[in-house]
């Protein structure tokens, strides 16, 4: 890859960097392993349906209007973010687009925070100034939540930048849709991700948001070519395909082979979104049928392998919806942000 | 009788060069037309050529000199037949204390400014010199600080402010990025994100428009959405405004913009003590800083310390000429179209008082009003479009908080409501003079 001559950023094994910002030394992996659990089976199956949940009762909220502005609902794309959060180590970044609620409880964030933001709370994850599109657990390892669309491409490249510049083997996975792919920051940060080698993984949701043929017809996986950027198309609606997708491109980025981008084909069950019923969405066309969707493959396959019964999942299913009931009765009680806090956060 | 060579001008503006290597020597026989030397400036290298055939018996100034006036007399020809040189040059004796490769130059030849001075008295250095010089003290003091954009490292700079840095800091903390401002933007914001020090250099203002949404959407916005989570520290840097010659696209002041975004700062400096004190500490500020250059301010020299911890505080602005009878408010360039105007004006008997905002945001209100307050008059000088513009926003301020102190209306001296024009006549007539804020304060009386 002619890329590889010219990477001086990747080809220093250790910065000189006089050790970890703010941010990192606040980073907390164990907020990780209350989502993933033991990385098992029932664990991804519970992480996705905790997202699924979530999301339901954000629709809920939305309708009932205690959630304003947008609102944009992940139900079907959980195996993506969940199959990437296993893939990647708990000190790697995650950045996404103002479709991020499924990503923040992956990297750990506290539902009742998330959903206490989406009402406009001071229990908010962002003080409630931020909103459904806006927020960040960078103790975590997640950025945001940007409402730009790709802008968090370019900055999800700075973040990997950052990682080669300190040379501190962190890898960051940067999440965007289809529909941005064709924005033009994703192509630049694509040559300087691939100029410097830097450690990323570019995810695509191809949640297929516009029908094919409106595309170029090249799979969106060989957008990097041009660049020396491998690709693949993985079947985003598999835990586990992402999850094995996942490791390798991490691996590689973080052994200095730089970029690849991972196409996850996945559907999005609702509408683009609260404000979207979704009605141009393959009109006539057929949806994949249930067996598509990633937490009932992930239940099958749980049964199927005997590794829990019937009773076991539906206890899961409980106990999630308590956790999600007990962060949408938070959210709504949660008093709004006080006055004072109007102007504060413009500046440090 | 001996001929002087002449140091040339590349540009009806260019003041200075740099007089980067001999190609010939003294002693040498040369003809007119032949390449006597090489000279550059940050915009462009030029080949001096003999104008007349002669020996070179001279040279008056040692190749590597920087900041030589154009029109100084670099060496002599003295027109003979050809033949072999004379065996030794008569030289001047050296001056004293001087470094003996100096003594050659004519006293006054701008080289004698470089001559070394005790550490920590004040110097005179360019602009250009200063901010590299902010650029290079920061990054050995702080391995997170990085320089990014285009043509910043092995290039030396577009402008030759990084000039020195790649060879000193290498391309790990050089990077020359690729002709992509709204992505490199972009991965400036994220390092930043993720606790770097990035200083982002665009070639021109203007070019960052491409990058225009990473800096408010991005940079300085992120502080308030995240509820104080998520910091970004980062210099956007580079010329802005007025350039000779460029026409429409190139030459736009973009003061008001960014002054008009909360989560910002932007300091827009005059002098070379405050373009090194105040890069200085938008590199050290937690928060996005928005720095802007001028191009005609490079190659101006000022006397500016030589402590590499002067600092110059963010958000204050400086009365730097006391005055009774109208207060002249300016920034960037426009301060020397100010200083200027009060000399002229002080010749008929008019003290003018010129602030220099060199903060545009925060606004240093305290100390423009407290100016406005003393003299009852003022006039604001800024080279961008009148409507939006920085005067305008402190001409309301001082309409809303010292209204009664005023005994005259708020003047305005801006860059004219059109698209910058490329014949020199039209230029000329589009950008403030001095002899437009002289005609302003006089109104003003």
């Amino acid at each position: 890859m002619a890329a590889a001559l010219s990477s001086p950023l990747a080809a220093r094994p250790s910065a000189s960097s006089a050790g970890e910002n703010s941010f990192a030394a606040d980073f907390s992996p164990e907020i990780l392993s209350d989502f993933l659990g033991d990385g098992g089976e029932l664990a991804l199956y519970r992480g996705m349906l905790l997202i699924r949940r979530f999301e339901e009762k954000a629709g809920l909220l939305f309708g009932m209007g205690l959630i304003g502005g947008f609102c944009h609902l992940y139900i079907g794309q959980e195996a993506v973010v969940v199959g990437m959060r296993l893939a990647a180590s708990p000190r790697d970044q995650f950045i996404t687009s103002y479709r991020q609620h499924g990503h923040l409880l992956a990297c750990g964030a506290d539902p009742k925070a998330v959903m206490a933001e989406m009402t406009g709370r001071s229990g908010g994850l962002s003080g409630g100034k931020g909103g459904s599109m806006h927020m960040y657990a960078p103790e975590g390892g997640f950025y945001g939540g940007h409402g730009i669309v790709a802008g968090q491409v370019s900055i999800g490249t700075g973040l990997a930048f950052a990682n080669a510049y300190r040379g501190d083997g962190r890898v960051c996975v940067a999440f965007f849709g289809d529909g941005a792919a064709d924005q033009g920051q994703v192509a630049e940060s694509l040559v300087m991700a691939a100029r410097w080698r830097l450690p990323i993984v570019f995810v695509i949701e191809n949640n297929r948001a516009l029908p094919e043929d409106e595309g170029s017809g090249a799979p969106l996986a060989d957008r990097g070519a041009a660049f020396g950027i491998p690709g693949a198309q993985v079947d985003g609606m598999c835990v586990q395909s992402v999850r094995e997708a996942g490791e390798g491109a991490i691996f590689r980025a973080r052994e200095g082979g730089g970029p690849t981008i991972l196409e996850m084909r996945t559907e999005r069950f609702r509408g683009h979104s609260m404000a979207d019923p979704g009605k141009y969405r393959r009109k006539g066309e057929e949806r994949r049928g249930p067996s598509s969707d990633p937490l009932d493959r992930q239940r099958e396959k749980i049964l199927a392998l005997g590794l829990a019964g019937e009773a076991d999942l539906k206890s899961i299913d409980a106990e999630v919806r308590a956790r999600v009931g007990e962060a949408a009765e938070y959210a709504a009680q949660c008093p709004e942000p006080d006055p004072g806090a109007l102007e504060t956060n413009v500046l440090l | 009788m001996a001929t002087h060579v002449l140091m040339p001008a590349l540009s009806p503006e260019m003041k200075f060069g740099k007089l980067t290597k001999w190609l010939k020597r003294e002693g040498d026989f040369v003809e007119a037309g032949d390449i006597l030397a090489e000279i550059e400036t940050e915009k462009a290298t030029m080949e001096v050529e003999a104008v007349e055939t002669g020996v070179l018996e001279r040279i008056l100034t040692p190749e590597g000199t920087d900041n030589v006036a154009v029109d100084s007399p670099i060496a002599l020809i003295e027109p003979a037949a050809p033949g072999p040189a004379p065996a030794a040059v008569s030289v001047e004796p050296p001056l004293p204390d001087e470094p003996t490769i100096l003594a050659r130059v004519p006293a006054g030849s701008p080289v004698l400014a470089q001559a070394p001075q005790p550490r920590d008295a004040t110097r005179k250095i360019t602009v250009r010199e200063a901010l590299r010089e902010a650029l290079a003290e920061e990054m050995r003091r702080d391995p997170d600080v990085f320089v990014l954009g285009e043509e910043v490292g092995d290039a030396q700079g577009a402008s030759r402010v990084t000039h020195g840095l790649f060879q000193e800091f290498g391309a790990r903390r050089v990077v020359d990025t690729p002709i992509a401002e709204h992505g490199f933007a972009g991965l400036g914001v994220g390092a930043a994100m993720a606790g770097l020090k990035p200083v982002i250099e665009f070639m021109s203002f203007n070019f960052a428009l491409q990058a225009v949404d990473h800096i408010v959407n991005s940079a300085a916005k992120t502080l308030y959405m995240s509820g104080g989570a998520v910091h970004c520290p980062i210099v956007f840097r580079g010329p802005n405004g007025a350039r000779a010659r460029v026409g429409a696209q190139h030459a736009q002041d973009f003061s008001a913009w960014f002054a008009h975004i909360p989560g910002l700062k932007v300091v827009a400096p005059y002098s070379a003590a405050d373009a090194k004190g105040l890069l200085k500490a938008a590199i050290r500020d937690p928060n996005p800083v928005i720095f802007l250059e001028h191009e005609h301010l490079y190659s101006q020299s000022f006397p500016a310390p030589d402590d590499p911890d002067h600092l110059v505080e963010i958000g204050l602005a400086r009365v730097c000429r006391a005055g009774g009878d109208a207060t002249v408010i300016a920034f960037s360039h426009g301060v020397g179209l100010a200083l200027a105007a009060a000399d002229i004006l002080a010749g008929e008997g008019i003290e003018v008082e010129v602030v220099d905002l060199r903060t545009l945001r925060p606004l240093d209100m305290p100390t423009i009003l407290r100016s406005v307050r003393k003299t009852g008059r003022c006039a604001i000088v800024e080279e961008g479009w009148p409507q939006g513009g920085v005067g305008a926003e402190i001409c309301a301020r001082i309409v809303e908080e010292a209204f009664d102190d005023l005994d005259a209306p708020v003047r305005r001296v801006t860059g004219r409501d059109i698209p910058m024009p490329y014949a020199a006549n039209l230029e000329k007539m589009a950008l403030p003079q001095t002899a437009d804020v002289v005609a302003t304060v006089r109104a003003l009386l």
